[in-house]
């Protein structure tokens, strides 16, 4: 129960800047997640908040505590390891229990044959196992206790791993791509589990992942980091629906968002043959981007494939079809504008429920989109707020 | 009946596991037999000559044709001789107080040592490897002589300190531990400093219950190295009472000895406690060695 500050945080490795100033809260009992690409630093922010890295610069607060200085154990975090790192030589009781055995117990305690002299002790040792089997009880591993690592599947691991993080009640929970080592179907499962323990316990997690599908589904609020920045910080939804930039917009959202070169002239907008009239936003002539998502794309003249209705003014675009990827419920479509053949476009519709036969799309097929669905960027990858676009004068909506 | 059934019981499979074995026999396999069965005979045969002769009396072990059981035994004698009327259990005690004490504090030193060598990061860490593995290739022989000199200043020739000097530190141990803890996972080291673990902890819970054959290795080398160690001895020991029991062994040739049957049991007597030694640390031993190899 923290709340977290990163204020300005940078960090090079020999000459390579891999954190580039990142100021990120984390407010208390959040569900905070790390997303981006491999080798964009998430894990190293990780270990800087961790304390097992040090920053070059820059502030951490804890509850308004600076902790930059503090070892690991000072800062009372728990830290979840993608490979696990459960001690190998220990039982599964054992591998749980070290926190606070380490918390609670002096040092002379610890030693071996410790036991034997300190009787007075007993006390907190009992309280340990006890908090231990509790522990284990709510991750459904208590079966488990006398057993070695070595002796479990992966999933079970990784229990152990979350248990061993949760006995001690941290004060904030660190995961790194926790799940990549599990298979498809348990990661669903105990994506669940990390969501449900989070909802129970208070705790502030920090979750780095770079399946942005974890991310959406199980966080507050979703970070998105890019060659050591910070891209946007925002909620799963409006980070799909409502990105800051162009690189967020390509990011989140799988197949990737459609891009098309577009120019504004005289308050017309021109892109991939539609012709929009544009209002508000920065007025004069300049180049721009327009996206929009695979799935505001309605297919039209294609056996099988739902067709939504569609609000407000429209415009379409021909569509030559080059490839179908049929996903069970919903099918990809790949192809290109049948007027600027160089210009890549990807659609994703639901599968008709009342349709029995495969799906068939045409070779040539026209697909609409609400004008109200469209992105625009600047130049500078920036989203562009307040513009509306219209329907043109001579409307190309054939 | 039953007696006879019982016995024959556990025959049957055995005489037939035996006719299988002869049946996987080829002429290759034959060949590859006795020549390990070769290779052994050398290698067991000094020992077995050594502790045949430590059971014969001194002109028959001197005698042409070689018997592998004395002709007349003198075992009890010889034995006796060496146990009670020489002080071998006194030598044989400052060998073992001297080998332990050595094996000790290089552990000691050496374990510590690898682990900062191998895990943590610290300026200066590359030329201190780089130090240590020059170091490697100094003998004994070229530090004895200064070694000595400082002993003899500071008094201490002739007591068990000064036997276990130039050894308290082998830097053959640190470098052989820096490379089988270099390949403990990193993860597994991170996950203890988040835990509380101090790193005196982390030496002692994680990584040396995981260098166990490595320490059973190195222990066996340094335990049967300075226990055969003859010229360290031989300059620092003056009285009797100090006296190793290798050492000893070249005392005997030297003054009394015409007595070979005596001596072949001394030496049987200073033998043994190696041999109990590998035996209990033998599995160990092989894979430290086989792992450490691999990696190395
Ligand atoms: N100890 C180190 N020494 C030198 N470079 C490092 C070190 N740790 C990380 N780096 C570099 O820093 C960059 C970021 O690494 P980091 O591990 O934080 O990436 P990541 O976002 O976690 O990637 P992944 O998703 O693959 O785990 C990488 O280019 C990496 O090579
Ligand atoms: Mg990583």
């Amino acid at each position: 129960m923290a709340r977290l500050e990163l204020k300005d945080i940078r960090k090079s490795f020999g000459g390579t800047d891999v954190l580039r100033g990142i100021d990120l809260d984390v407010e208390d009992g959040e569900f905070m997640s790390l997303v981006g690409a491999s080798g964009c630093g998430k894990s190293t922010l990780l270990r800087i908040i961790s304390g097992l890295e040090n920053a070059d610069s820059g502030q951490i607060l804890l509850d308004g505590r600076p902790v930059g200085d503090d070892p690991p154990s000072g800062r009372n975090v728990a830290m979840v390891f993608q490979d696990y790192a459960l001690y190998p030589h220990m039982s599964v009781a054992q591998n749980m229990a070290m926190p606070l055995v380490m918390a609670r117990l002096p040092i002379y305690a610890r030693l071996p044959g410790g036991r034997l002299f300190t009787p007075h002790l007993r006390g907190s040792r009992a309280d340990i196992a006890l908090q231990v089997e509790k522990v284990a009880g709510q991750l459904r591993i208590d079966h488990l206790l006398s057993r070695r690592p070595a002796q479990l599947s992966g999933g079970q691991r990784q229990r152990v791993a979350l248990g061993r993080a949760l006995v001690r009640n941290p004060s904030l929970f660190l995961m790194d791509e926790p799940l990549s080592n599990l298979d498809a179907k348990l990661r669903v499962e105990v994506r669940k589990e990390i969501v449900e323990l989070h909802r129970k316990s208070d705790l502030t997690f920090v979750y780095v992942t770079h399946d942005q599908t974890e991310a959406m589904t199980m966080s507050d609020r979703v970070a998105l980091l890019r060659h050591g920045r910070l891209l946007q910080v925002a909620m799963p939804g409006s980070l799909y629906f409502d990105p800051a930039t162009i690189d967020v917009a390509r990011f989140i959202g799988s197949p990737e968002i459609n891009l098309f070169p577009a120019r504004r002239k005289d308050g017309t907008l021109s892109f991939a043959g539609v012709r929009l009239s544009l209002s508000g936003g920065p007025m004069g002539d300049s180049d721009l981007m327009v996206a929009i998502r695979p799935e505001a794309l309605v297919v039209k003249g294609a056996a099988g494939v739902a067709s939504s209705p569609l609000e407000g003014p429209q415009f379409s675009i021909g569509v030559t079809r080059e490839a179908i990827e049929d996903l069970g419920a919903e099918i990809v479509i790949h192809g290109r504008i049948a007027r600027m053949p160089d210009i890549a476009l990807r659609i994703r519709a639901q599968k008709s429920l009342h349709h029995a036969g495969p799906v068939a799309v045409p070779a040539q097929f026209d697909v609409r989109a609400s004008l109200s669905s469209l992105l625009f960027f600047g130049a500078d990858g920036q989203r562009i707020n307040g513009v509306t676009a219209g329907v043109a004068q001579k409307a190309l909506a054939r | 009946m039953s007696l006879i059934q019982t016995a024959s019981a556990p025959m049957a499979p055995l005489m037939t596991r035996a006719a299988q074995a002869l049946k996987g026999l080829t002429p290759g396999k034959v060949l590859t037999f006795l020549v390990l069965l070769g290779g052994a005979w050398v290698v067991i045969f000094p020992y077995v000559w050594m502790i045949s002769s430590s059971l014969k009396p001194t002109d028959e072990v001197y005698d042409a044709d070689f018997t592998i059981w004395p002709k007349t035994f003198a075992g009890v004698q010889n034995y006796l001789d060496v146990l009670i009327e020489q002080p071998y259990p006194t030598f044989l005690l400052n060998s073992l107080i001297v080998c332990a004490g050595v094996l000790a504090v290089q552990l000691v030193t050496a374990i510590p040592a690898a682990y900062a060598l191998a895990k943590l990061k610290f300026r200066g860490a590359t030329i201190l490897l780089g130090t240590v593995i020059a170091c490697i290739t100094i003998p004994i022989n070229v530090t004895s002589i200064p070694l000595y000199l400082g002993l003899v200043r500071a008094g201490l020739l002739d007591t068990y300190f000064s036997m276990m000097f130039p050894f308290l530190v082998s830097v053959f141990a640190i470098f052989l531990f820096r490379q089988f803890f270099k390949s403990y996972p990193e993860s597994i080291i991170e996950a203890a400093r988040v835990d509380g673990f101090s790193e005196i902890e982390i030496v002692l819970r994680l990584i040396v219950p995981a260098a166990v054959p490595a320490v059973a290795a190195f222990s066996v080398f340094s335990f049967v190295a300075h226990w055969n160690d003859l010229y360290w001895p031989l300059i620092v020991v003056q009285s009797q009472d100090k006296m190793t029991a290798s050492l000893s062994m070249m005392q005997y040739r030297s003054e009394f000895d015409i007595n070979y049957g005596r001596t072949f049991a001394a030496a049987t007597v200073v033998t043994i406690p190696m041999l109990i030694v590998f035996f209990f640390a033998r599995r160990a031993f092989v894979r430290g060695i086989t792992m450490s190899g691999v990696k190395g």
